[in-house]
């Protein structure tokens, strides 16, 4: 049950900003930038950094939901989300995702653990600047995100076709919008 | 020096927020709201949370400037901000506020160490649905700053004045109005 009196039959995330639609708003426009916007990097690579870090941090809402669009950019590979989620470095992602994946892990443990040798490599495998900060602020996003979905005692309902229909949404709208109607009990 | 190129002369988050202004913006708008706007919880206690959560975090930068937040909007008692950062439990604050803090702490570590016993305690102490919400809202947001401040390598000069002057800036303007000296003008 959630620690807060949070709308019923919203999972995850989407009870917290039905209950703060202030703090909702700059949350959703940050994802939206980070994971949707114009960017060098793909939505199907950032979904994965975002997925990647969610996975580490042990928040089943938010690993599944972005997992799902992760898989939605690309070609419905939920093989391809699960290993990256196990083994990134074994998996057929470019050396340059590798790299950053790297610095999100870093990230996902504490600021001060990014290296610049680990910087170094990324750019050596052509990150650009922007890239590696986006790295670092997704990543960092998530830990956000991760321990306030947790945090709160949200409503994590185990239903695979729930998050495989928020993937393609997040996917093919982005996040200024629910992805989620109320789910009927 | 910082990992990637930012902008010279502007400390901490703020090179951050100067290099990539489309991020800036939600990251000022949501830390107004959280620390700044109206709220139940004074801008002195929500500040005193996200200087505690910082310091766990040991992230200079942050731990500094919203102390001095928290010094400007506690009649400049700096002192007090340092008994919270190393022993809240024994500070001259509310009993509420300890319940609170004991929250964010849990925060920092991760979402999961939040216990119903620590959310009780809490609301028997009079904390609203509202300012649990806010506090690990506080709390998971300055572990992404922190994460952001640090993970990028940003300058973070020790020059304790700076942050002062700052914070008292900060506590009496909030946080998007200073953003304006360093971001760009938008529509």
């Amino acid at each position: 049950m959630p620690h807060i009196g949070l709308p019923e039959g919203l999972p995850g995330i989407t009870s917290a900003f039905a209950f703060r639609p202030e703090t909702a708003k700059p949350m959703r426009e940050l994802a939206h930038v980070l994971l949707h916007g114009p960017s060098t990097l793909t939505g199907g690579e950032r979904e994965l950094i975002a997925t990647y870090v969610s996975s580490e941090n042990d928040c089943y809402f938010c690993q599944t939901s972005h997992g799902a669009a992760a898989a939605a950019h690309l070609g419905k590979d939920a093989a391809l989300v699960e290993q990256v989620k196990r083994d990134f470095l074994k998996s057929p992602v470019s050396d340059k995702l590798k790299a950053l994946l790297v610095i999100a892990g870093q990230v996902q443990q504490g600021g001060k653990h990014v290296t610049a040798e680990s910087v170094e490599i990324a750019r050596q495998q052509g990150a650009t600047d922007l890239e590696i900060h986006d790295t670092v602020l997704i990543a960092a996003a998530f830990c956000m995100y991760n321990r306030y979905v947790d945090g709160l005692g949200t409503w994590q309902p185990h239903d695979p076709a729930m998050y495989s229909s928020m993937g393609e949404h997040l996917a093919t709208h982005g996040y200024m919008t629910p992805s989620i109607e109320v789910v009927q009990s | 020096m910082a990992y990637i190129q930012l902008p010279e002369g502007l400390p901490g988050i703020r090179g951050a927020m100067a290099f990539r202004p489309a991020t800036a913006k939600p990251l000022n708008e949501l830390v107004e709201i959280l620390l700044h706007a109206p709220n139940s919880l004074t801008p002195g206690e929500r500040e005193l949370i996200a200087t505690y959560v910082s310091s766990e975090n040991d992230c200079y930068y942050c731990q500094t400037i919203h102390g001095a937040i928290a010094a400007a909007s506690l009649d400049d008692n700096e002192a007090l901000v340092k008994k919270v950062k190393h022993d809240f439990q024994n500070a001259d604050i509310s009993p509420k506020l300890k319940a609170l803090l004991v929250i964010a702490g849990q925060v920092q570590k991760s979402g999961k160490h939040v216990t119903a016993d620590d959310v009780a305690r809490a609301r028997a102490l009079g904390a609203t649905d509202v300012e649990i919400h806010d506090t690990v809202l506080i709390a998971a947001a300055f572990c992404m700053f922190n994460r952001y401040v640090d993970g990028l390598g940003t300058n973070q000069p020790r020059d304790e004045a700076m942050y002062r002057e700052r914070g008292k800036r900060v506590a009496r303007d909030g946080y998007v109005s200073v953003s304006k000296e360093y971001l760009p003008v938008t529509a």
